[in-house]
């Protein structure tokens, strides 16, 4: 059971998920460990309530979109393949100006 | 190079996924936590730093900001503003003899009318903001959109700047050094301004009055501003009129409180998307001044922009790691369609292409570096009347004879269906754009006779009472202005400040050209005489 603490923060992208700020979320067991491909496929189906395409744009995130792993840029740790570790903290930061 | 099957493979500057090693670049010792400008990485610390230093460095470059100066910071509530009020703060608290020396203010403008925002949506969002702006210790002023449908027209003239000549490099100076022997007594400045600044701003925090919220605003008001902005067919039109609304009312708060300096929070990314969005707009006479670091269109009160130098991304990432306050309010533009408007596109586009090519947004910024304004004569009365009426940038609709402008016009009058009224008013447009010029220019222009005989007539033949508004505003506006207009349907829901004004320079125009209609007047009078 890997417990993950989403924040979608400043910049409106909590506008996207219910005006909520933060998240604390399960995800389901599976063999493989989950990556930040699979978990953005999971946040698409489960969490996101409304305009996925402001939000996620094919594989990765929609341009514009920071991802920060536990304080720290998504580009240090491999982006899509960096692999969710128990207790991972994912900051989702918006710079765009609609959404 | 030009061919059809290109093989661009390899040459572009491509983004590779960066294997950068874990230590910071500058310090070498620390792990890092973020990646800047494709390939640099830094650890916390540096980082801060280098956040720090640019900006200080920003405004020691460009030496505009004078000791003891009283600037208005413009606060959206956004991670951009936030952030320069956060650098301020840091910048003024400093007791290095480097630190920074103005006397700051701070300005919000409420959107909340034009955007459709609820009022208990309005007023927590500036409660939030109230909290933030009172940690300051700061003068702060709140303004509502709502108020700018009570301005008075003298905030479209220019004002002289307060030095006859841009100020040189060696009175900064001097101005500076002024201060630094009399840090012991506080109290003894031989540099006035500051002394009296100063004094001010002790003042000011004793009256709790002046700060905070001015008028309340009734609901006919808010009415009014929604009627302005249903009015405005197009997106794109609405966003500019809004910014063009909100820069009136920051500059007559300005005007009104004594400030001269204003600070804008535009960061580089959104500099970049603004500078190819306003050449889509029409607006590329004034890039200069638009997306430059300084703005001295207004002439007493100087904009500036010294957040120009940062992306988003370390934007972002510093209000994150040290938790600057921001609050988030929907505007006119949230959650629309990548193709809702030329300013959204742009920014769709931009952004998508930097995630591809990083260096997008710097090369934009270093070619904006490159644009200067050429300083204008200084010539009060010439520059009155060549000032664009709503975004106060130099009217670059003044007619030559074959310029690409005029076949716009011609173009647009043939395409259109004959009739009487509307048709007309492009050559009677025409034909007041210049002054001692435009009697020649009237021949040639596509009006032609039609133009003459409607100015002699000051242009109520052909047209209905509410004809000669649009005929008015067009001639006064600057060409991406008159695009904004032609998507109003409405005209006389703009603010009275701007209609009034238009019809003072209108009146001023008429008697420009009075003195030519008088000759022909005469003409035609001799045979008359002859005659009878």
């Amino acid at each position: 059971m890997l417990l993950k603490q989403l924040e979608t923060d400043r910049g409106g992208a909590e506008l996207l998920f219910g005006s909520v700020k933060e998240h604390h979320v399960t995800l389901p067991n599976q063999s493989e460990p989950w990556d930040m491909k699979q978990l953005l496929v999971w946040i698409r189906g489960n969490m996101l309530k409304e305009r996925p395409e402001l939000f996620v744009q094919g594989d990765t995130v929609r341009p514009g979109i920071l991802v920060l792993i536990n304080d720290a840029d998504w580009e240090l740790m491999g982006e899509l393949e960096y692999e969710l570790q128990d207790k991972d903290n994912v900051v989702f930061i918006s710079t765009l100006h609609g959404g | 190079m030009c061919q059809v099957d290109e093989e661009y493979n390899g040459q572009l500057d491509h983004r590779v996924t960066p294997r950068v090693s874990k230590k910071c670049v500058k310090c070498k010792e620390n792990t890092t936590v973020l990646i800047i400008r494709a390939g640099d990485a830094f650890c916390r610390g540096c980082f801060k730093e280098y956040f720090i230093h640019k900006f200080r460095a920003m405004l020691g470059k460009n030496r505009v900001i004078f000791p003891g100066e009283k600037v208005l910071l413009a606060v959206s509530g956004g991670p951009a503003s936030s952030s320069m009020l956060s650098q301020v703060q840091e910048g003024l608290s400093r007791d290095a003899p480097k630190k920074l020396r103005f006397v700051p203010g701070i300005i919000y403008i409420d959107e909340g009318g034009a955007s459709g925002q609820s009022m208990e949506e309005r007023k927590r969002a500036v409660a939030q903001l109230e909290s933030v702006f009172r940690a300051t210790n700061y003068h702060y002023h709140i303004v509502h959109l709502e108020q700018v449908l009570s301005l008075p027209s003298s905030v479209l003239e220019a004002g002289s700047s307060a030095t006859g000549k841009p100020p040189t490099g060696s009175s900064y100076k001097a101005a500076v050094d002024h201060l630094i022997p009399t840090r012991k007594n506080q109290n003894q400045h031989p540099d006035l301004s500051v002394e009296n600044a100063q004094s001010h701003l002790s003042n000011l925090s004793m009256q709790e009055v002046q700060n905070g919220v001015t008028s309340p605003i009734t609901p006919e008001h808010t009415q009014a501003l929604k009627r302005l902005f249903a009015s405005v067919r197009t997106p794109t039109a609405k966003e500019d009129l809004l910014h063009t609304l909100r820069q009136h009312l920051i500059l007559h708060t300005a005007r009104t409180q004594g400030y001269t300096k204003v600070m804008m929070g535009d960061s580089c990314s959104r500099l970049a998307i603004k500078l190819l969005s306003n050449i889509s707009l029409g607006r590329g006479a004034s890039l200069a001044t638009d997306t430059g670091f300084s703005d001295p269109r207004h002439g007493d009160v100087v904009i500036v922009r010294p957040m120009r130098d940062y992306s988003s991304k370390e934007i972002a990432y510093y209000n994150r790691m040290f938790d600057i306050p921001s609050v988030f309010i929907p505007g006119l533009d949230s959650k629309a369609q990548d193709k809702a408007s030329i300013q959204r596109l742009t920014e769709s586009f931009v952004t998508k292409l930097q995630t591809d090519f990083p260096s997008t947004v710097s090369t934009i910024y270093r070619t904006s570096e490159k644009l200067h304004t050429a300083c204008p004569p200084q010539n009060t009365n010439t520059q009155l009347s060549a000032k664009c009426l709503l975004c106060v940038c130099a009217l670059d609709t003044k007619l030559e004879e074959f310029s690409a402008y005029q076949a716009t016009l011609i173009s647009e009058q043939l395409s259109q269906r004959r009739g009487p009224g509307p048709e007309f008013t492009p050559g009677t447009t025409a034909a007041p754009g210049s002054p001692p010029a435009s009697s020649a220019g009237q021949g040639h222009s596509s009006g032609g006779g039609q133009s003459q005989g409607c100015e002699t007539g000051d242009g109520g033949c052909c047209s209905s009472a509410k004809e000669p508004e649009t005929v008015d505003l067009k001639s006064l506006l600057c060409y991406s202005c008159r695009l904004t207009i032609k998507d109003m349907t409405a005209l006389d829901a703009l603010p009275q400040y701007i209609l009034s004004e238009a019809e003072r320079r209108r009146s001023q125009m008429r008697e420009e050209i009075s003195e030519f209609l008088l000759d022909e007047e005469e003409d035609e009078a001799i045979p008359r005489v002859n005659g009878s």
